[in-house]
């Protein structure tokens, strides 16, 4: 008599699918602007100037990538977590519908994914318009930079699951201050991991970070021939996150829905 | 008849409220909110207390009680949405802790506040709740459109929600529960925050509902609601089932008489004495600068109560009569107002 969770969770996509198609502009404003900023400065006026090497466009374009793929992914869950569960209460009509309650939660890192993967992809073209050209790179394999976005925009899809029902409304801006804006910093999105090696402290405290791994995972399939992490340990690193954060973002979850 | 509902020693303890009240300094973030009891610890809320309820499938049952009663609470925990703490609860034969999903199967819930999807127009919230069920467009459409129209929404279809008037959402939300024809309708004090004028149109949509053989389970504290609308009403009041029957038979269990509540300028407890000996006085107790009393024909009696106020050196402030009512039996069992 109950449909099967594949029939509402399509049901769940289709929502989201509408609600996103609509607000994608606004979205992609919201969640680009920095990035292409920080391109315009460090990819384009710095080294117009002659304050950064030509050379160095080649490791900021995977990471201002890393860092819209990053920034899209988190918001696109933990915003509409925070308000659905903190003030609006949207989230009750779903929370009726006749499937397992993670069944919706992990509806919401799938179209968090997406979102994610739609930033990077819109970023891209326009990051490289803004550099110029860049020295090696290179889109000879395309499907593995998808398949590293993909990646890369679930794990942080996840953490922004986990993020969004694990803190209360009245402290987002105190995620994005402590959390997020320290991510994007040390993310090594600005400068490669490899070249860290001069503060040797530094480089091991960054491991923590998840956007170590999507920032060095699109060095490794944009710009192969520049200093990158192992693309094993890219992808072995960003799974483990992946299923630490959906097992904490799953657990978060279900103590908003049921009390 | 097969039972809607079946509560069998249902209970919940919420855990203590989160420490950050405790910023706000001084004892009164070791409290527990009015109408809760510590279990153990001074801080966990006891909501619910041991409820036991039968309701039959078709019935319209109310469950009635002041803020804090625990209604909430056991509508909560019969939609899936608050795990108990003990006891078991089973909504159309199926245990909601066992089988949540099939549960919600059955189930259409209008929560106390609209809460609607905001990012969709109103017929958009009907179609895609339809979907949530697996409810092809093609019988969603015309069954949303006949229930817009039946909640007088006909012309809102293409609204925003944010468009919509408070009234004009909860019978959105109403509108939204019975997209899937659900076989229980659940109802979460839906007339709070309505205008008399939407209440009243309310209360018919929901007779309506209720002719069509529809079970419908409301909670409410307005007594009137109660007393018009529900067949069987379920008093309750800090988790505890006070009084469960039908509205006339529970009126007729009314303590006899009406109710003399007299607010006097200070303490009324020296009054009391004098009032006890009055043989026309059923029941009489005094609460801080309140007598309270009943009696049979109130008016020969109110001389008296305010002479025995006068020699104990107090004046009355105001005199208040209720005739027997639900009200009156609530503040008998109770000891309290509804609201």
């Amino acid at each position: 008599m109950s449909p099967s969770p594949w029939k509402v969770f399509g049901a769940l996509v289709r929502r989201d699918a509408h609600v996103v198609s609509r607000e994608l502009p606004f979205f992609l404003l919201r969640t680009t602007l920095q990035p292409i900023m920080f391109t315009v400065v460090f990819g384009y006026l710095l080294p117009k100037m002659g304050f950064v090497q030509r050379g160095y466009t080649g490791a900021l374009l995977p990471g201002v990538l890393g860092v819209s793929l990053a920034f899209a992914s988190v918001q696109a869950v933990a915003l509409p977590m925070v308000a659905d569960f903190g003030w609006t209460r949207e989230i009750e009509d779903r929370l009726l519908a006749p499937v397992q309650n993670w069944v919706i939660a992990v509806e919401k890192i799938l179209a968090g994914t997406v979102q994610g993967m739609i930033a990077a992809l819109f970023v891209l073209p326009v990051a490289r318009l803004i550099m110029g050209p860049i020295e090696g790179l290179s889109f000879a394999h395309f499907s593995i930079v998808l398949g590293m976005t993909l990646l890369g925009a679930f794990a942080f899809s996840a953490f922004g699951l986990f993020l969004g029902t694990a803190i209360r409304g009245e402290q987002i801006g105190l995620m994005f201050g402590l959390i997020v804006a320290p991510m994007i910093f040390f993310g090594c999105a600005y400068y490669p991991w490899k070249a860290l090696a001069s503060v040797p402290v530094v480089q091991y405290l960054v491991l923590v970070n998840p956007l170590v791994y999507v920032s060095e995972g699109m060095r490794g399939v944009l710009t192969p021939a520049l200093p990158h992490m192992h693309l094993v340990v890219v992808a072995v690193a960003l799974v483990v996150i992946s299923a630490v954060f959906v097992a904490l973002g799953l657990r978060t979850f279900d103590k908003r829905a049921i009390s | 008849m097969p039972l809607a509902i079946e509560t069998r020693g249902l209970r919940k303890v919420y855990p203590a409220p989160p420490l950050r009240r405790r910023t706000m300094g001084g004892p009164l973030a070791t409290l527990t909110t009015p109408g809760s009891q510590a279990a153990d610890g001074a801080r966990e809320i006891l909501a619910l207390d041991g409820l036991d309820l039968e309701v039959a499938a078709g019935e319209f049952f109310g469950l009635l009680g002041p803020n804090g009663a625990g209604k909430t609470t056991t509508i909560g925990i019969l939609t899936t949405r608050v795990r108990p703490s003990g006891g078991s609860a089973a909504v159309a034969g199926i245990d909601v802790g066992a089988d949540p999903v099939g549960v919600k199967q059955r189930i259409g819930v209008v929560p106390q506040r609209p809460n609607p999807d905001r990012q969709l127009t109103a017929i958009q919230n009907l179609l895609f709740h339809a979907a949530y069920f697996g409810i092809p467009r093609a019988r969603s459409l015309p069954r949303a459109l006949a229930l817009l129209d039946q909640m007088g929404l006909a012309d809102r279809g293409e609204s925003k929600v944010d468009q919509l008037s408070g009234g004009q959402q909860q019978r959105l939300m109403i509108a939204r529960a019975l997209i899937h024809e659900p076989e229980i309708l659940f109802l979460d004090e839906p007339t709070v925050g309505l205008d008399p004028q939407a209440r009243l149109a309310l209360w018919e949509v929901l007779r309506s509902l209720h002719r069509e053989g529809r079970t419908i389970v409301m909670t409410t504290h307005y007594m009137e609601e109660a007393d018009r609308l529900c067949e069987r009403l379920a008093i309750i009041d800090r988790g505890k089932l006070l009084a469960l029957d039908t509205p006339a038979r529970l009126r007729a269990r009314a303590p006899g008489g009406t109710l003399i509540e007299v607010t006097l300028d200070g303490d009324s407890a020296p009054a009391l004495p004098a009032l006890q000996a009055m043989p026309a006085l059923s029941r009489v107790g005094a609460k801080d600068a309140e007598l309270i009393a009943y009696a049979e024909r109130a008016g020969e009696v109110i001389p008296g109560i305010l002479r025995a106020a006068e020699q104990v050196g107090r004046l009355p402030l105001d005199i208040r009569l209720t005739p027997p009512s639900l009200e009156t039996l609530f503040v008998s069992l109770t000891g309290r107002k509804l609201d």
